[in-house]
């Protein structure tokens, strides 16, 4: 079946229609991820987006049980080169294919992808239609341009918990799959903010020794600390920071009472919260290869990323320093707070997908809480 | 951390000669890596044997030493140079072996030299098996379980561990000789014992088989702050169990999820930390279970390997030349990535195309090896192709082979009748054994295997090719069906069905196949459809970033990137796969070709599709395509580009074999034209020439029918060299002695026809064969070099030693081949190179060949010329004339340079020795002296050969050669050596007055000489025979002398040059000179 894709500024693509038909709207914006089109699926950030997947070749491995970062697909479309109905790998249960059908994802593929990032590198991300219904151009153009865009936009509470919930799912492993840990062999205890978490997040946190209870994107700060945590931590999530004025005062409370660790949008909101501002980017940084210097140690850590939005140091003044630098754009990748156990990163150290680089991040949080428990 | 100071003179090895398993991917590295040293400013010295390589030029190092590849030479070259630091890593295993060999005798403490890039300590550890399994264990790795047993009892102990299936492999068998898989302990204890008393040091390797695994590799890079990066997965096609050399492999991997891909990534960065490999890149394999994701580390290269280049092409990230400044200090974040130039090196490049490597192999060159694919690497050479999907991809990467394929040829069926059928009995069994054992046609079988309607299923538990790769071939196979059926009326329809055709990779010629229609009929009806490629770039990013370097792929998309200019443009095409008699001195050509255009103003076009090369290397040219080498895809690029002029001439037989067809397709040519070309390869054309030129050749005729040979053979009388026309490397060339021969070879060697007629020349006995290269610019000629062959006409001189000048023909028989040569050239019309081949017997001069282009020799003549004759012959097609050039009189050095084959008999077991006039090696080497005996020992040691200095020479020569043998023999015997001889020719050596004791033949009794060969009491071979009969006889003394690494001479007149430059070496002590001091 025949689909279209259709961008704001008047770029078509035409290609063919896989997984759900219809129409489907939302930002285009492309991963140059090679591995983990699964994960990308289900990463609650994506809220709102259309990912364009750079790698070619999608659905060789199929889906299956283990791979999920959220219990649904947030995105709005999956556009790739060429899509493989055939899978093959020892742990897929289902098609790509069956999978976006059932969560009525619309896909497309056998168009130019390869184009339309190079677009998008050149005249920034931006809103987007596919259609396997409407195929007229200017019909199509139209419906692009009415899409509201993501820039002053609050998805994350859109993507956020209902309530708040208990988490004690470990790392996974070929052998053991996913551990359940008992939380009496956990020691620090943590409130996640959920912004749209990814469960890597969570279950690196646990990895790490951390019993965390994760809260809506909306929670009080001080029903958090009645809680008397070790740490507040920060997720990642959709969209712009700046809407969600609510959730950065509710940040500025845990400023000097508890340590924090923010990721991605988190990083951004803690950004904000501490009194800095935020920048979109031309078409962000998506995909599982960007380098990254970790500030403190000079070393360099391949990273995945995600993101189209980009605290700007200038603004924080001499409260918080540069605690990462994108090597890619010099962008900042993590801010470091002078005085308190605050630090946040702008990249995934969950990875998941990805390289596992960064997953010293994690205990570096429970060593801060360690410090700060002892004080 | 910034370049190190402390160092300022790096010496780096490099790879020596062309073997199975080196080829020229590390000239490619090590001259990034001289590139990129000397751009830091250090001093360079540079060992390598190989005269063919780039490296090897005079201005890529600031000494260079022509010399062989040993401990011993570089021990002789580090006490002269006295450099800072070795540099191991980039020369492949001869140079790390050399390397561990000069620590390890305490040469580099004692001049103060360090390793860098890799330490002693982590080469041992990635070498050492042992070392190497405690290491994984330390880190929490497996290796496939293992161990060594002498007698039953270890065996028994060991199997206990390993489980079943085991594989045993003997110790010290080339070619596995005596192994096999047992599946139960019945088996296992009747192989193990046969397995030890196969091996010559008793021992077994009892190994768990992981056979049909999925089988993956990682590219890793690291520097001296501890960054680690993965440059490149690669997944290979063909499971665990075929070499990954002789492996299909794919870029990235295809078939695992990002969680699988983690736990290699995380394997690969705790692996090149527990080895300790400092900086610079490495290699390591792994096996997965299929059923399971089991992990297993299979090994690791702590060096820059062959998958390096793949990786380096695949993704366009600079391995070899990134290591290079990783070993002087920099880090990865330090150093910029050249086709972005904004992002750093330190990042993992991602893609977004498919890469497919495909072996190429010449088993037709071997008749009698084993073409059953194992562990042991038997291809020769390789091909790379990029498409947007997997399916375009493989299609391309086969049309890129040069082996008459364009796509999936069918082995079974007749395709141009039929896509499917039903096989007959007799069919389904070959088509079973076919896709079972693993084998080079492979491939091709699977897709008779669809054709006959197997499943994916079914061919995957004969095969154990992944699924996901079978649904791809299915998916190919499918369209082929559908595409058979298609009517070609001219519609929206066929437009869009022509474009899919193209998107799943087929070639205009396949469809051609399909649809009744020549190649050009396809195309024309293609073009009137609207259906072009378009060229998008390879970035190392994805398109996340510009990318500054047109390195170009073609594709059926929208959007073409290739931005052609409108500049002074010359295009040079390459020469494909490296195959035996076509290799790196062809690639050295072509990328001096654009080193010269590119000086002389050109903007300078490469097209090739080997990976190995550093012609392709998006460094090399302005402008790179990746892209097989074929009608269709280079016809593309040239209406894309629109060159100035197209050089065929440097990329051997593969772009010549186009010429004709392109000129015709309007693709400007330059150089000799294509019609001079053809009457230098036209036998009656050719003739007609020398006629009227009052030039000989030996007799001959052309036969089209067994019939017509034996009339030629007998006006003309026995022996004569019988050949096919139009063929590269004495491809089934024969000497026939008689007419029982002769009808066997027109009956079963070859497949006369009127469009394919046999070749008959006079042979001629005991003459000695010339070669000469010169330049030619129309209206004047100038020689480049004159080569005298060691061996006698007859053994294929891509297969004899060579020395230049020449050393035993007088001045006048030169000069007579100079004006001969100037003549030809002249009346050719020759623009650019030309190569005769002469057979001068009793003084009279025989032309034998003339081929007007760049031949093989003209990386050799180079070097010991000092003139670089490719970059001269680019600047005379591009319209230069010799005297613009400066270029007015031969060069004659005093030095004596001599050129030496290497051959792959070792990979082959079961392969004679024996030369002749079908070219066999894979490599050659140089050696440089004042004088010609210690020149060409030189050479036999940068070959390899053991040259002994005092022993047991075993002689036993073929009548003819008795009296040629006997000065050597008298040498050898004056110089303390003992000789034995079988009967004949001890006694005619006897009778000269010469002692000699006598030894066994094979059929004589024990103790015989293999015997003796076995128990190592000979150190050297003289052995010459004729005769169908006699060569069999003698065959297991030849294969002998092999195994146990025993100089060896299957000619008189090699084996007088060796006793030569045997004694020179007993008079003299061997001295290193780099080659700039030889030109200057």
């Amino acid at each position: 079946m025949k689909a279209v894709l259709a961008l704001a500024d008047g770029r078509i693509f035409k290609g063919r229609s896989f997984g759900a038909s219809g129409e489907a709207t939302g930002e285009v914006v492309f991963n140059t991820a090679m591995t983990g089109y699964q994960e990308v699926l289900t990463d609650p950030s994506y809220k709102g987006q259309m990912v364009t997947m750079t790698y070619t070749q999608m659905g060789n491995t199929g889906i299956n049980p283990e791979d999920i970062e959220s219990k649904q697909l947030y995105l709005s479309g999956f556009i790739v080169k060429e899509y493989h109905d055939h899978y093959s790998n020892w742990r897929a249960t289902m098609s790509l294919d069956a999978y976006l059908k059932e969560n009525g994802v619309v896909g497309i593929q056998g168009l130019d992808t390869r184009a339309l990032t190079r677009h998008l590198r050149d005249h920034g991300a931006q809103n987007g239609i596919i259609s396997t219904t409407d195929f007229d151009p200017e019909s199509l153009v139209k419906k692009a341009r009415g899409i509201p865009s993501m820039a002053g936009l609050d998805l994350a509470s859109g993507v956020s918990t209902d309530k708040p919930y208990h988490w004690t799912q470990g790392l996974w492993d070929l052998e053991g799959g996913y551990p359940e840990v008992d939380p009496k062999n956990l020691k620090y205890k943590v409130v996640a903010y959920d912004f749209g978490i990814k469960y890597n997040i969570l279950r690196c946190l646990v990895d790490a020794g951390c019993d965390v209870t994760v809260v809506p994107a909306t929670f009080p700060a001080e029903e958090a600390l009645a809680m008397n945590p070790d740490g507040i931590f920060l997720s990642n999530g959709p969209g712009d920071p700046e809407p969600l004025v609510k959730v950065q005062e509710e940040i500025r409370k845990f400023v000097g009472k508890k340590p924090i660790f923010g990721i991605c949008l988190g990083h951004q909101l803690l950004g904000l919260a501490l009194g800095g501002k935020t920048v979109k980017l031309k078409f962000g940084n998506h995909g599982s290869n960007l380098p990254v210097m970790d500030m403190e140690t000079r070393k360099v850590e391949i990273t995945a990323q995600n993101h189209g939005f980009a605290v700007d140091l200038d603004s924080l003044g001499d409260v918080a320093c540069l605690g990462h630098e994108n090597l890619n754009d010099q962008t900042v990748e993590g801010i470091r707070h002078c005085k308190l156990p605050i630090y946040s990163v702008q990249h995934h150290p969950e990875a998941s997908p990805g390289p596992h680089d960064s997953h010293y991040l994690f205990a570096r949080f429970t060593q801060l809480m360690e410090c700060h428990k002892a004080l | 951390m910034p370049k190190r100071t402390d160092i300022k003179k790096i010496l780096i090895i490099g790879a020596g000669p062309i073997v199975i398993g080196q080829a020229c991917e590390f000239d490619y590295s090590g001259t990034q890596a001289c590139k990129a040293l000397k751009e830091e400013g250090f001093e360079v010295i540079l060992l390598n044997s190989n005269p063919a390589t780039i490296m090897t030029d005079p201005d890529f190092a600031d000494r260079t030493y022509i010399e062989p590849v040993t401990p011993e030479i570089l021990a002789k070259i580090i006490e002269k140079e006295r450099p800072d630091a070795v540099l191991p890593t980039l020369g492949g295993q001869t140079a790390l072996n050399t390397a561990v060999a000069v620590a390890e005798n305490g040469v580099l403490d004692k001049f103060g030299v360090e390793l860098i890039g890799a330490k002693l300590p982590a080469i041992k550890k990635a070498e050492d098996r042992t070392l190497f399994k405690e290491a994984m264990q330390r880190i929490g790795l497996s290796v496939p379980r293992s161990g060594l047993a002498h007698n039953s009892a270890e065996a028994m102990e060991i199997i206990k561990e390993v489980g079943f299936p085991a594989i045993i492999r003997p110790s010290f068998t080339l070619g596995g000789t005596g192994g096999g898989i047992a599946y139960n302990m019945e088996e296992y204890e009747k192989m193990s014992a046969a397995g030890i008393d196969a091996s010559p040091t008793d021992e077994i390797l009892v190994e768990e088989s992981v056979i049909g695994w999925k089988e993956y590799e990682l590219e890793v890079m690291r520097d001296t702050a501890d960054n680690v990066v993965i440059i490149c997965s690669i997944e290979n096609f063909d499971p665990m169990g075929v070499h990954t050399g002789d492996s299909i492999t794919v870029a990235p991997a295809q078939t695992l999820t990002d969680k699988e891909y983690q736990i290699l990534r995380d394997a690969s960065l705790k692996i090149i930390r527990e080895i300790g490999v400092d900086t610079g890149g490495s290699n390591i394999q792994f096996g997965i279970n299929p059923r399971n994701g089991r992990l297993v580390v299979i090994e690791m290269n702590p060096r820059v390997s062959r998958s390096s280049a793949l990786a380096s092409k695949a993704t366009g990230f600079p391995i070899a030349k990134i290591a290079a400044k990783l070993a002087v200090g920099y880090t990865l974040d330090e150093i910029t990535n050249d086709i972005t130039r904004e992002t750093p090196a330190c990042f993992e490049p991602t893609i977004d195309y498919v890469v497919t490597k495909v072996p190429r192999f010449t088993f037709e060159k071997f008749p009698a090896a084993d073409s059953i694919l194992t562990t042991q690497m038997k291809s020769v050479g390789e091909v790379m192709a990029i498409g947007r999907t997997f399916k375009e991809s493989l299609q391309k990467a086969l049309r890129s082979l040069e082996i008459g394929s364009c796509g999936f040829e069918s082995r079974l069926f007749d395709i141009t009748a039929e896509t499917r059928r039903a096989l007959t009995g007799k069919e389904q069994q070959l088509l079973m054994e076919k896709l079972r054992t693993p084998n080079w046609e492979r491939l091709w079988y699977l897709g008779d295997a669809f054709r006959s309607g197997m499943t994916v299923e079914e061919i995957f538990a004969a095969t154990a090719f992944d699924p996901w790769f079978l649904h791809n071939i299915r998916q190919i196979i499918d369209k082929e069906d559908e595409l058979k059926k298609v009517e070609l009326k001219n519609s929206a329809e066929l437009k869009d069905i022509v474009l899919d055709a193209k998107q799943y990779g087929f070639s205009d010629k396949f469809l051609g196949r399909l649809w009744g229609k020549t190649e050009e009929e396809v195309r024309a009806l293609r073009l009137s459809l609207g259906v072009k490629p378009v060229f998008k770039r390879v970035d190392t990013c994805a398109a996340e970033f510009v990318a500054y370097t047109p390195y170009l792929y073609s594709t059926y998309e929208e959007e073409c990137e290739a931005e052609a200019t409108d500049k002074k443009k010359i295009m040079i095409l390459g020469g494909g796969p490296n195959r035996i008699g076509q290799g790196i001195e062809f690639d050295y050509c072509c990328v001096h070709g654009v080193f010269a255009l590119a000086e002389a103003g050109y903007e300078t076009i490469m097209v090739n599709c080997n990976p190995e090369t550093v012609s392709t290397d998006y460094d090399t040219s302005d402008r790179l395509y990746f892209e097989p080498l074929t009608y269709e895809d280079v016809l593309n690029i040239v209406q894309l580009e629109k060159p100035e002029g197209v050089i065929v001439q440097f990329g051997g037989q593969t772009p010549l074999k186009l010429a004709v067809a392109l000129e015709k397709a309007g693709v400007p040519i330059i150089g000799t034209s294509p019609d001079a070309i053809d009457r230098a390869e036209d036998r009656e054309r050719f003739q007609e020439m020398l006629h009227k030129l009052g030039l000989r050749q030996p007799e001959n005729g052309t036969a089209r029918s067994f019939e017509e040979a034996e009339k030629v053979a007998d006006r003309i009388g026995y022996p004569v060299v019988v050949r096919p026309s139009y063929v590269l490397g004495g491809r089934a060339m024969e000497i026939v002695y008689d007419v029982d021969n002769l009808r066997r070879y027109m009956t079963t060697a070859v497949q006369a026809s009127p469009e394919h007629p046999i070749l008959i020349d006079k042979f001629l006995d005991e003459a000695i064969e010339i070669d000469v290269d010169a330049l030619c610019d129309g209206t004047e000629a100038v020689i480049g070099g004159i080569m005298e062959h060691i061996e006698e006409a007859g053994i294929h001189s891509g297969d004899s030693a060579c020395s230049l000048p020449p050393y035993s023909i007088s001045r006048a028989i030169t000069d007579e081949i100079r004006r001969q040569t100037k003549l030809m050239a002249l009346e050719l019309n020759v623009r650019g190179l030309m190569n005769v081949q002469y057979a001068v017997k009793d003084d009279v001069i025989y032309i034998l060949e003339v081929n007007p282009r760049a031949s093989r020799t003209a990386p050799f003549v180079s070097k010991a010329t000092g003139r670089p004759l490719a970059k001269l012959a680019a600047l005379i097609m591009s319209g230069k004339t010799l005297k613009e050039l400066g270029i007015t009189d031969e060069i004659q050095p005093k030095h004596v340079s001599v050129k030496e084959a290497v051959f792959p008999f070792v990979k082959f077991p079961g392969v004679d020795t024996i030369l002749g006039p079908e070219m066999k090696s894979t490599g050659e080497v140089m050696g440089i002296d004042d004088n010609f005996a210690m020149a060409f020992a030189k050479a036999q040691l940068g070959a390899g050969v053991k040259l002994p200095m005092s022993g047991k020479v075993f002689i036993s020569v073929r009548d003819a050669d008795k009296k040629h043998i006997v000065t050597a023999a008298k040498k050898l015997y004056d110089n303390g050596f003992e000789l034995v001889a079988t009967r004949g020719t001890a006694s005619y050596l006897q009778e000269k007055g010469i002692p000699v004791q006598i030894i066994n033949k094979v059929l004589e009794g024990r103790p015989h000489i293999v015997d003796a060969i076995k128990n190592n009491e000979i150190c050297m071979v003289i052995n010459t025979t004729q005769g169908a009969q006699a060569v069999a006889d003698s065959f297991s003394i030849r294969r002998n002398t092999l195994l146990h690494n025993i100089a060896y001479y299957t000619t008189a007149s090699g084996a007088k040059a060796v006793v030569d430059g045997i004694i020179a070496m007993g008079q003299e002590e061997l001295t290193v000179k780099p080659i700039q001091d030889y030109l200057n």
